[in-house]
C-alpha cells in the first residue's frame, strides 16, 4: 500500500526540502549522553521544522474532485446561513409577520413567502439550517467518540471483553433504530439536546462495527509488536499507533452520519416529535403536508434545504474516501 | 567472569499442539554479540518473543528462567515488564517495510519512545532524535526527520528501526534477522552499523540469523538451533574449522565458502534431506530423520548436550567418531 505511493511522496518531499533550506541555527549544544558519539553535523545543524503536512497528498486529490468541492461551497453556505440567521432575522421564526400564504416572489419583503400562519419560509430556513447542523454534528461526535471508544476497546483487546461489548452492539443492532429514537425521544422531553443524545444513541453501534473490524486488522501488523517491544501501554498503542492508521474510513463514515442524522431529526420533528419551540426544516414540511395541494412551496422549499444539504455531505463523503484510500488515488 | 547479563536457562516454550523451544540454555554477557543459528521453523523468533515477553496469547512457557541483570523476567508483572522493553531490552524485527507506522513521520516514531521512556518532549525530543538519525548514518537528517517511512528505502527503514531500538540506550538489543529483506549490499552496511553501534553503546546483540556469513563476521558466541534444542554452541572461529553436531556440517557444507567453493562450479554444494518438519511427532533426537549418520539409538532418547570444551557443547554422542565426522564432511 505504502510502497505504491513513492512517486507522489518523492514529489512532495523534494518541494519540502527545498522549502527547508532554512539559516542554520547551531543547537545548544546539551551535554548529552550522544554528545561524545559522532553526531557533529546533526548537533550543528538546525531543527528545521519542514512543513510536510500530513496528507497534503490527499487534501491535493480533494481538492480536484468538483464533486465534493461542491459538497464544501454548498455545505458552506449552509453554515453561513445557519451563523447569520439571527443577525438576518433576529425575530424568532415562529411568529406572525405578515398575511398567509403569500407565494415566492409575492411580496419582496418575504423572498420565500410565508406559510398558513403568516410566517416567514426564509426566516424558518435560515433558522431551521441552525437546529439541523447542529444536531447532524453534536450527534455525530458523540456517536463516533464512544464508537470509536468501544470499537477500539472491543478489536484490540479481543477475548471476553470483545463477546461482551459486541454482544452490547448486537442488542442496539436488532432493535429497529428509527423506532427506538421514536421511544427514547417520546420518554423524555423532546428537546434538542434529547433529541441529539438519542440520535447519538442509534448511530454508535455502526462507527463500533466498522473500528473494531479496522482495529482487528491493524492490530496484527508488524508496527504494533514493535510498539509492544518498545514497551508502549494499551492506550497509547490504541490512539497513537493503530487510530491514526484506522481513520480514514472513520473520517468518511462520520461525513455520511451527519447527513443521516439531519435526515433523523427532520423525520422527527415531521411526525410531531420534536422541539416544538425551535423551527426545524422537518417541522416545516410536516406543518405544510396538509397543505401540499394548495401551497406545495411550504414542503418544497425546506425539503430542498434537507436534500442539498445531505446531498453535500455525501459528496463531501465521497471525495473524502476518494483521497483517503491511497490504492484508489493511485489508480485515477 | 561476572554475572553475564542474560541467563537463559531451561526455556520451554508451549503451544497446545506444540513445543517450539524445548529446554534451551544459553548465556550472553555485557556487550557481546550472540548469534543463533538455524533454519526457519527452529524456534529462533518465539526465542526472541519470549525474551520480551510478547509471545502470543496461546504461548506458555512452562519452565524455564529468563535472568536479565540479576532480575527474573518470567516473575515481572505487566508494568515492569512495559518498563524494561525500549528502555533495557530492545528489538529490531525482520520487517522494515512494515515495522515502522505508516502514518506517522521517523521522527514522531522516534520521540515517542523518548518521550515514554526518559521524558524528552519537543525541540529537546527532536534534537536527539536527529542525533539518532545521525548515529545510524542516515544522511541529511535535520531533513529525513520528517519523512515518513514510504518515503525511504528499506535499509534507511532498517536503520530507522535501529534508531528506535538504541533511542534509551539498552544494555540488550534482539536482532531478529535483522537483514533477511534487505539485498545484499546493504545487508553488510546494517550489520556494521549493528556491531558499530554495539561498542559504542556497550550493548549486548543477540542476533537471529540463518545466515552463516552473518555469524562468522560479526557474532562472539553462536548457538546453533534445531527443532526448539541447543544442538551445539561454540565460537564461531570453532565452529567454522571443526563443526561437530551432523546437522551444523550439513549447514557448512550447504553455504558457499571463500577458497574452496565461492562458485557451484568449483564445489558442489549438498544440501540437508527432507525439511524441518519432519521432525514433529518424532521420538529422540530430532534431526534423525534428516542425520546421515544416524544410528539405531538415535531413535530413543534425545542427545543430551555434551561440554566438549571450554565454551563448546554439542547434543550428538556420535560427532566425535571419525569415520562419522568423515562422513558427513565429504558431503555423502
Amino acid at each position: 500500500m505504502a510502497s505504491t505511493d513513492f512517486a507522489a511522496g518523492d514529489a512532495r518531499s523534494r518541494r519540502a526540502y527545498a522549502e527547508a533550506r532554512e539559516p542554520a541555527v547551531p543547537a545548544e549544544p546539551e551535554a548529552k549522553s550522544w554528545s561524545n558519539l559522532h553526531a557533529p553535523d546533526a548537533r550543528s545543524a538546525s531543527a528545521a521544522s519542514v512543513p510536510i503536512a500530513a496528507g497534503g497528498r490527499a487534501l491535493k486529490i480533494f481538492l480536484r474532485n468538483p464533486n465534493a468541492m461542491f459538497g464544501v461551497v454548498f455545505l458552506s453556505l449552509v453554515v453561513l446561513a445557519a451563523l447569520l440567521a439571527p443577525v438576518l432575522y433576529p425575530a424568532d421564526p415562529l411568529s406572525m409577520v405578515a398575511r398567509p400564504f403569500l407565494w415566492p416572489g409575492q411580496n419582496p419583503a418575504f423572498p420565500l413567502g410565508t406559510d398558513s400562519m403568516g410566517r416567514d419560509v426564509l426566516s424558518g430556513i435560515l433558522h431551521g439550517a441552525r437546529i439541523s447542523l447542529f444536531v447532524g454534528l453534536v450527534a455525530t461526535a458523540l456517536g463516533l467518540s464512544f464508537g470509536i471508544l468501544v470499537g477500539a476497546t472491543a478489536g484490540y483487546f479481543s477475548g471476553w471483553i470483545d463477546d461482551l461489548l459486541v454482544r452490547l452492539i448486537e442488542i442496539f443492532q436488532t432493535i429497529p433504530s428509527f423506532v427506538l429514537l421514536v421511544v427514547m425521544v417520546a420518554i423524555a422531553q423532546p428537546t434538542a439536546p434529547v433529541v441529539t443524545v438519542a440520535i447519538a444513541v442509534i448511530t454508535w453501534p455502526t462507527v463500533a462495527r466498522l473500528t473494531r473490524a479496522e482495529f482487528r486488522a491493524i492490530r496484527e501488523k508488524d508496527f504494533v509488536m514493535a510498539a509492544r517491544s518498545l514497551g508502549y501501554g494499551h492506550a497509547r498503542i490504541i490512539f497513537r499507533e493503530i487510530l491514526p492508521n484506522a481513520l480514514p474510513p472513520l473520517i468518511v463514515t462520520s461525513s455520511v452520519m451527519v447527513a443521516t442524522a439531519i435526515l433523523m431529526e427532520s423525520a422527527l420533528s415531521f411526525m410531531g416529535l420534536g422541539d416544538p419551540n425551535v423551527v426545524s426544516w422537518g417541522s416545516m414540511i410536516g406543518a405544510g403536508r396538509e397543505l401540499i395541494r394548495t401551497a406545495w412551496y411550504l414542503t418544497a422549499l425546506p425539503g430542498l434545504a434537507i436534500v442539498f444539504t445531505v446531498l453535500a455531505l455525501n459528496l463531501i463523503g465521497d471525495g473524502l474516501n476518494d483521497a483517503l484510500n491511497p490504492r484508489f488515488s493511485q489508480e485515477r | 567472569m561476572a554475572a553475564p547479563l542474560l541467563r537463559v536457562d531451561n526455556l520451554t516454550v508451549r503451544f497446545p499442539t506444540a513445543e517450539p523451544v524445548s529446554r534451551l540454555s544459553f548465556e550472553v554477557g555485557e556487550g557481546e554479540t550472540l548469534a543463533i543459528v538455524g533454519e526457519s521453523g527452529s524456534g529462533k523468533s518465539l526465542t526472541a518473543l519470549a525474551l520480551m515477553q510478547l509471545l502470543p496469547r496461546s504461548a506458555k512457557i512452562p519452565n524455564g528462567r529468563i535472568e536479565f541483570a540479576g532480575r527474573d523476567l518470567l516473575g515481572l508483572d505487566q508494568k515492569a515488564m512495559r518498563n524494561l522493553r525500549g528502555r533495557e531490552i530492545a528489538m529490531i524485527f525482520q520487517e522494515p517495510m512494515t515495522s515502522l507506522n505508516p502514518v506517522l513521520t521517523i521522527g514522531r516514531q522516534i520521540t515517542e519512545v523518548l518521550t515514554l521512556h526518559e521524558g524528552i518532549r519537543g525541540k529537546a525530543a527532536r534534537n536527539r532524535a536527529i542525533e539518532l538519525l545521525n548515529l545510524v548514518r542516515i544522511p541529511d537528517p535535520q531533513r529525513r526527520i520528517d519523512d515518513y517511512p514510504h518515503q525511504l528505502s528499506g535499509g534507511m527503514r532498517q536503520r530507522v528501526m535501529i534508531a528506535i531500538a538504541v533511542a534509551c540506550r539498552p544494555r540488550l538489543l534482539i536482532a531478529d534477522e535483522p537483514t533477511t529483506a534487505l539485498d545484499v549490499t546493504i545487508q553488510a552496511q546494517v550489520l556494521d552499523l549493528l556491531d558499530t553501534l554495539r561498542r559504542e553503546l556497550s550493548m549486548a546483540v543477540v542476533l537471529i540469523t540463518h545466515d552463516l556469513g552473518v555469524v562468522a563476521q560479526w557474532a562472539d558466541k553462536v548457538v546453533v538451533m534445531y527443532a526448539g534444542r541447543k544442538v551445539e554452541q561454540a565460537l564461531p572461529g570453532a565452529l567454522f574449522r571443526t563443526p561437530l553436531h551432523p546437522y551444523t556440517r550439513g549447514l557448512l557444507a550447504a553455504s558457499p565458502r571463500l577458497k574452496t567453493n565461492l562458485h557451484y562450479r568449483d564445489a558442489r554444494l549438498t544440501e540437508i534431506p527432507g525439511s524441518i518438519v519432519s521432525a514433529a511427532g518424532e521420538k529422540g533426537c530430532p534431526f534423525r530423520p534428516r542425520c546421515a549418520v544416524a544410528r539405531d539409538s538415535c531413535a530413543h532418547f534425545v542427545p543430551a548436550l555434551v561440554e566438549v570444551s571450554e565454551d563448546r557443547l554439542v547434543a550428538c554422542p556420535y560427532s566425535f567418531i571419525p569415520e562419522v565426522a568423515h562422513g558427513v564432511a565429504v558431503g555423502l
